[in-house]
């Protein structure tokens, strides 16, 4: 028999679904608690109280400077501070009606569906690859695949300039929509990874017991089955497309202006609250991400 | 005198290694037979290369020596997918996001085959397993059983030369898994298909086959009918391995002698008694070698060993278990060695245990094998 399918180790809860529940020994009866029939429920405790303490503590810290910024976008004033003088949606309107920010938008949008595409593509083959066959220098394959998640963005951002330059690659769609797909690929690999954990390998070999070529049956029976996971890793490429700063910085042209890209420069230009409005929309989206990775993982 | 019609299936020196071929083959020089319409079993203990031949045949995995002719043609080079070859998983492997029509119209999607014509071969396929109203349903609301039958007809539906079952039924208990045998042999013979079936069940194998190849150790180490492989069995590996026997070892004391059926050896048990025993592959006079008889074979009698014939062992009853159909009675011999006699219900009174008894059997019965390892 051949061994099983290399399977390399990979976090499960950035997954498009969760991993198999570890095996839990079964549960060995709870010490019976000594008879106080006076006392029915049992007291909260000290460390259970701290726990729940922690956690408000972290999601607000995590929340805090969102929470505290949003509410500006709705200013009936102009400056940056409260109280607000009253409310208003005309930095809305103005983002709306704006040739300064409506076309970054766009290029946003568009950068983010190609990337997330060419990400979810590809990403979708290095896994598929690297869970069924094992080879030498797997383990070094993987780790430059998940380079782009550890390295520092500025990093990533100053060796593509260096390298598309000479391609001709700066100042085009081309070059920052492939920037940002080699930066949301990873999470695609991590995500089809622990799909395909799921992934029965058998059913393939059946596949070609039916007579199935070894693409058809990838295309007709493995990846139906590991589309929720592929969907979400493309959904996390997008997001990390959506806010990429650095990147665009160095690669875009003025064609090219991204969402954040045009809020780095708003905020040296001038202050506008408009640059509130355009975060506003931004968390937005993100938030429906989100939720679709959310309703993605949903077991069925 | 027609000669026989060329196999189906031809192994022709097929050897496969795993890795470094210093750490051996786990299949040895293979040279195996099927024929059309039988249906041959490959039985054996796990690692003892059924299941790799299985697999060779199948074409995920490939031979390191050897040919495989299918049809007189040379497929071992061949990918799986263009081998037009059914097999039968013990994970059943049905595609759970397609429907049960669905898993079963894929061998017919793949070639081609137009959906109407697909619809009706589906529905034929499903009512050879009894499963017609199942069609609509996912593989995961089926019972086991159920969802290995879908498996049958998904490998059978585009009428292949051949279906590969690999222990098809490992994952049943045993009630459905006898059941699913009868069905097995049936749709076998109903068809003419032919099957090649790879099970570590003897009994399985006893029931379903046509013929049954032993394996051991990467080998075959025989080859025959059930029943001639039960009552006749080449060596101890298979005396011991298909169904149950008692296996008295002992030293060869005289040549053979007597012909045809009467042709018989003496034996000297380790236990201290002489006994006849039917030469099978047992060695010159001085070996060790190995008596093996069939429980049901042994015949017990409540009288001294001395009044039984010369060739009676005198044993002591050690236990008597009921099990339904039958009774075990346990015997001890002289050294301690233990026989096994299987006697039918309501055959007699049965001594009480503690009794000293005789025990005894025709030596056409007893085989008198080489000592193994």
């Amino acid at each position: 028999m051949s061994a099983g399918p290399a399977t390399p180790r990979i976090p499960a809860r950035i997954a498009g679904r969760e991993a198999p529940a570890a095996p839990v020994p079964p549960a060995a009866p709870p010490p019976a608690p000594p008879p106080t029939p006076a006392r029915m429920r049992a007291p909260l405790k000290p460390g259970r109280i701290l726990l729940w303490a922690f956690g408000v503590l972290a999601i607000l810290f995590l929340l805090a400077p969102v929470l505290a910024v949003l509410p500006l976008s709705f200013s009936a004033g102009s400056f940056l501070h409260y109280p607000l003088p009253g409310l208003s949606l005309r930095w809305y309107a103005d983002f709306w009606s704006s040739d300064f920010w409506l076309p970054a938008l766009w290029n946003s949008l568009r950068v983010g569906a190609a990337a997330a595409l060419l990400a979810g593509v590809l990403g979708t083959l290095a896994a598929f690859g690297l869970w069924r066959w094992r080879f030498p220098g797997q383990a070094v394959v993987m780790a430059v695949l998940l380079a782009p998640m550890v390295v520092p963005a500025i990093i990533v951002a100053v060796a593509l300039l260096l390298a598309f330059g000479p391609l001709g690659l700066t100042s085009s769609f081309t070059g920052l929509i492939l920037g940002h797909a080699a930066l949301g690929a990873p999470f695609v690999v991590v995500t089809v990874l622990a799909a395909l954990q799921q992934f029965d390998a058998t059913q393939l070999r059946a596949a070609a017991a039916c007579g199935a070529s070894p693409v058809r049956a990838f295309w007709r029976v493995c990846l139906p089955q590991i589309a929720p996971g592929v969907a979400a890793g493309a959904v996390f490429a997008f997001a990390t497309s959506l806010d990429e700063v650095a990147v665009a910085l160095f690669i875009a042209g003025p064609a090219q202006r991204t969402l954040p890209r045009q809020m780095f420069s708003g905020l040296n230009d001038s202050i506008s609250l408009t640059i509130m409005a355009a975060a506003m929309v931004l968390v937005l989206i993100s938030g429906l991400m989100l939720l679709a990775v959310t309703l993605l993982r949903r077991p069925r | 005198m027609n000669r026989m019609a060329e196999p189906l299936v031809r192994f022709e020196g097929v050897r496969k290694a795993y890795g470094a071929a210093a750490s051996g083959y786990a299949v040895q020089r293979l040279d195996l037979e099927v024929e059309k319409g039988e249906l041959l079993t490959l039985l054996g203990p796990s690692g003892s290369g059924k299941t790799t031949t299985l697999m060779l045949l199948a074409g995920f995995e490939m031979p390191s020596e050897g040919r495989i002719l299918l049809g007189g043609r040379d497929i071992a080079r061949l990918p799986p997918h263009r081998r037009g070859i059914g097999v039968v998983f013990q994970s059943y492997a049905l595609f759970p996001h397609m429907s049960v029509a669905e898993n079963v119209a894929f061998p017919l999607e793949v070639r081609g085959v137009p959906r109407a014509a697909r619809a009706e071969r589906v529905r034929k396929a499903l009512a050879m397993v009894r499963l017609e109203s199942f069609g609509e349903r996912r593989p995961t609301q089926l019972s086991g059983g159920q969802q290995q039958r879908v498996a049958l007809a998904r490998a059978m539906v585009f009428e292949p030369p051949i279906v590969l079952l690999d222990e098809p039924l490992g994952a049943l208990d045993k009630a459905l898994r006898e059941e699913m045998q009868y069905e097995i042999r049936a749709l076998h013979q109903r068809l003419g298909l032919t099957m090649m079936y790879v099970t570590h069940d003897q009994q399985e194998a006893l029931t379903l086959s046509d013929r049954i190849a032993v394996f051991e150790g990467g080998r075959i180490r025989q080859l025959a009918a059930p029943r001639r492989l039960y009552e006749q069995p080449e060596n101890a590996f298979v005396a011991g391995f298909v169904g149950e026997n008692n296996r008295l070892p002992g030293v060869v004391r005289s040549a053979p002698e007597g012909e045809g059926r009467d042709r018989a050896i003496r034996v000297m048990l380790d236990s201290g008694t002489e006994v006849l025993a039917r030469p099978v592959d047992a060695g010159a006079p001085g070996s060790r070698c190995l008596v093996a008889v069939r429980p049901e074979r042994v015949a017990v009698a409540a009288i001294l060993a001395s009044e039984m014939g010369e060739d009676a062992l005198s044993a002591r009853l050690v236990e008597v278990i009921f099990q339904g159909d039958h009774v075990r009675l346990r015997l001890s011999l002289g050294d301690g060695a233990e026989v096994v006699a299987k006697r039918p219900v309501g055959a007699g009174m049965l001594p009480e245990p503690g009794t000293l008894v005789s025990v005894a059997w025709d030596p056409a019965h007893a085989h008198a094998f080489a000592a193994e390892g």
